[in-house]
């Protein structure tokens, strides 16, 4: 009773308000707003400068008509398969490369994490337009390399062939992005106690044994919070493709995704002109997408993974 | 003290998997780096060999910078990144002293409100985002990126350092209230300075997406007196595909100022990942 009669009794904390503003504001008008708007505007349509609103329309030309929905998949497939390379390549090297980096006693370990992050902080026109120049048959690098271990038959210009391009883009992008699942699972190992692992050495499970059984079970949330980080990046995926392939994304949309699908249908490209609502759709089927993961992520597998409390 | 696990086969062959992939992460770096110092033919002739006195040639670099304005693009991206920072930083702190200092109704929703935006892309609100611009007056100016920038790196910026300013010790502030300091002022000469060193990390954090960002420069400011040095090198690439020396001696251009900064400030970045608030 006291309690509450005192707060009651105290004056507005201005202060509050104050320091939560601008951060309030800003984020709200340029971000939240934006986005809801976004959502809205694919339910409207224009025809000579007058907007109108079409309810559904806009998804069902999306989803009905061939020629949209054609692309569509192509692009939602792509960017599937351009996330599977990631969750199956980038995941499971980054933690291989954290494992080595936090075995004890390891010397220049600093220079070794320094190094491998460095394409992490590279620009995608630099990592799009390097790659592409390394892979390119013209200059040769690439080749000259495969020649030296006697492999140059399996040479082929890869961005350039529809069926190798988009995998190629994933490894690519794998190579650039390895060192944030690397640091974060170092982290988190890092974080396992000493006398965890010493009692695992009391026990006799050293070396391989310890990382599977011991730390591995210890570092799962870190896991989980890495793939959903993967997913999110993927589904939102554009820069790289677009400086190496372009927005055609080309071979013949061999590596189209959702981001230059957007980027395609909301700017226009050649002879079709841009068109904001459909672009609108588009945005919102990768809201959707993106906000499904983060559910099945935050309901599912965040409650079941144990965190461990040292 | 020697441990079961640092026996010597399993040290060297942990050397030789992490040397192995320390090539595979520098080498295309330092191919292009190299070779932008070279002669035409020698690009051609012998690309994986440094530079010798015969093939150096800069004539790449002298190319580029008499081609595009390069000057006026690094200066229009630092002008955008470092005005982003300081508000993502200021606001930023403000709002996360807001967050964990002081117990509200709505303190929890408020949190979860702008943590939204960690995991949502601000990209999604392209559309409305290109309109606001449109109809504000801002498209082609620094300052429609500079709004966007703050707006996206303000989530991560405020759940990290909220978790760094409920370390700082409340002592601390009760003797700074009890000696008659206002709010304000436990903040900015109080609390700010303790958390400089997580600011470092936030200031990394935002930083690298917001120099890197092509989409947004490439949207909202693409004239000319407004390029960023990430989009007028990704144009003027495309432009001269098929001038190796130029596009070579770019793309070292473009490499060159992250990383000087990387190199600087990588320590921070790997003690503020390792610190335990992004986990």
């Amino acid at each position: 009773m006291a309690g509450e009669f005192a707060q009651q009794k105290k004056p507005i904390r201005w202060h509050i308000a104050v320091f939560l503003a601008p951060a309030v504001l800003v984020y709200t008008a340029v971000m939240i707003i934006p986005l809801f708007g976004t959502l809205q505007l694919s339910l409207f349509n224009a025809e000579n400068q007058q907007r109108f609103f079409v309810g559904l329309d806009n998804f069902r030309k999306l989803f009905g008509d061939p020629r949209w929905s054609a692309s569509f998949w192509n692009a939602l497939w792509n960017n599937t398969w351009f996330f599977i390379i990631h969750m199956l390549v980038q995941n499971p090297i980054g933690i291989g490369l954290a494992a080595l980096l936090s075995s004890p006693k390891l010397r220049f370990s600093a220079f070794y994490r320094t190094a491998i992050f460095i394409p992490t902080i590279l620009s995608f026109v630099i990592v799009g337009f390097a790659w592409k120049l390394i892979l390119s048959p013209l200059w040769g690098v690439a080749p000259n390399l495969l020649d030296l271990v006697g492999l140059k038959s399996l040479f082929t210009p890869w961005l350039g062939k529809e069926e190798y391009a988009l995998t190629t883009l994933g490894l690519i992008s794998v190579w650039q992005f390895v060192g944030i699942p690397m640091m974060l699972i170092y982290a988190a190992l890092l974080s396992i106690p000493d006398e965890v692992i010493e009692a695992a050495e009391m026990d006799g499970i050293t070396g391989m044994a310890q990382f599977w059984k011991i730390k591995l079970p210890l570092i799962l949330p870190s896991i989980g919070i890495i793939s959903i980080l993967t997913f999110v990046g993927n589904f939102n995926a554009f820069d790289l493709i677009y400086s190496a392939q372009g927005a055609l994304a080309g071979p013949n949309y061999s590596t189209d995704i959702l981001g230059t699908f957007l980027y395609r249908t909301f700017f226009g490209f050649q002879l079709q002109t841009g068109d904001p609502y459909m672009g609108s759709a588009i945005a919102s089927m990768m809201f959707l997408i993106i906000l499904t993961g983060v559910c099945i992520y935050l309901f599912t597998i965040q409650t079941r993974l144990r965190r461990y409390q040292f | 003290m020697s441990r079961a696990t640092a026996s010597l086969p399993r040290t060297v062959g942990a050397h030789a998997a992490l040397l192995a992939y320390t090539a595979i992460a520098l080498f295309p770096v330092v191919v292009i780096v190299i070779n932008s110092f070279k002669s035409r033919n020698a690009i051609f002739r012998t690309p994986l060999s440094p530079p010798t006195s015969e093939t150096f040639d800069l004539i790449g670099y002298t190319m580029v910078l008499n081609q595009g304005d390069f000057f006026l693009y690094f200066q229009n991206s630092l002008i955008v990144t470092v005005a982003s920072l300081f508000l993502v930083l200021l606001f930023g702190a403000m709002a996360a002293f807001a967050l964990s200092e002081y117990r509200f109704r709505g303190n929890t929703l408020m949190g979860l409100y702008l943590a939204l935006g960690i995991m949502i892309p601000i990209r999604l609100g392209t559309v409305a985002i290109l309109q606001l611009m449109v109809a504000s007056g801002l498209v082609n100016t620094l300052t429609a990126l500079v709004l966007v920038y703050t707006a996206q790196g303000l989530p991560l910026a405020v759940f990290i350092l909220s978790e760094f300013m409920k370390q700082v010790s409340d002592d601390l502030k009760n003797a700074g209230r009890i000696d008659g300091l206002s709010e304000y002022r436990i903040f900015f000469r109080l609390v700010l300075p303790l958390v400089r060193p997580s600011m470092a990390t936030v200031a990394v954090f935002t930083m690298i997406p917001i120099w890197n960002d092509l989409w947004f420069p490439l949207i909202l400011a693409p004239s000319e007196a407004t390029k960023t040095i990430t989009l007028g090198a990704q144009l003027f690439i495309g432009q001269y595909v098929t001038n190796w020396n130029a596009v070579l001696a770019a793309l070292s251009l473009a490499i060159l100022p992250v990383l000087v900064l990387y190199l600087i400030f990588s320590r921070q970045l790997i003690r503020g990942i390792t610190s335990g608030a992004v986990k």
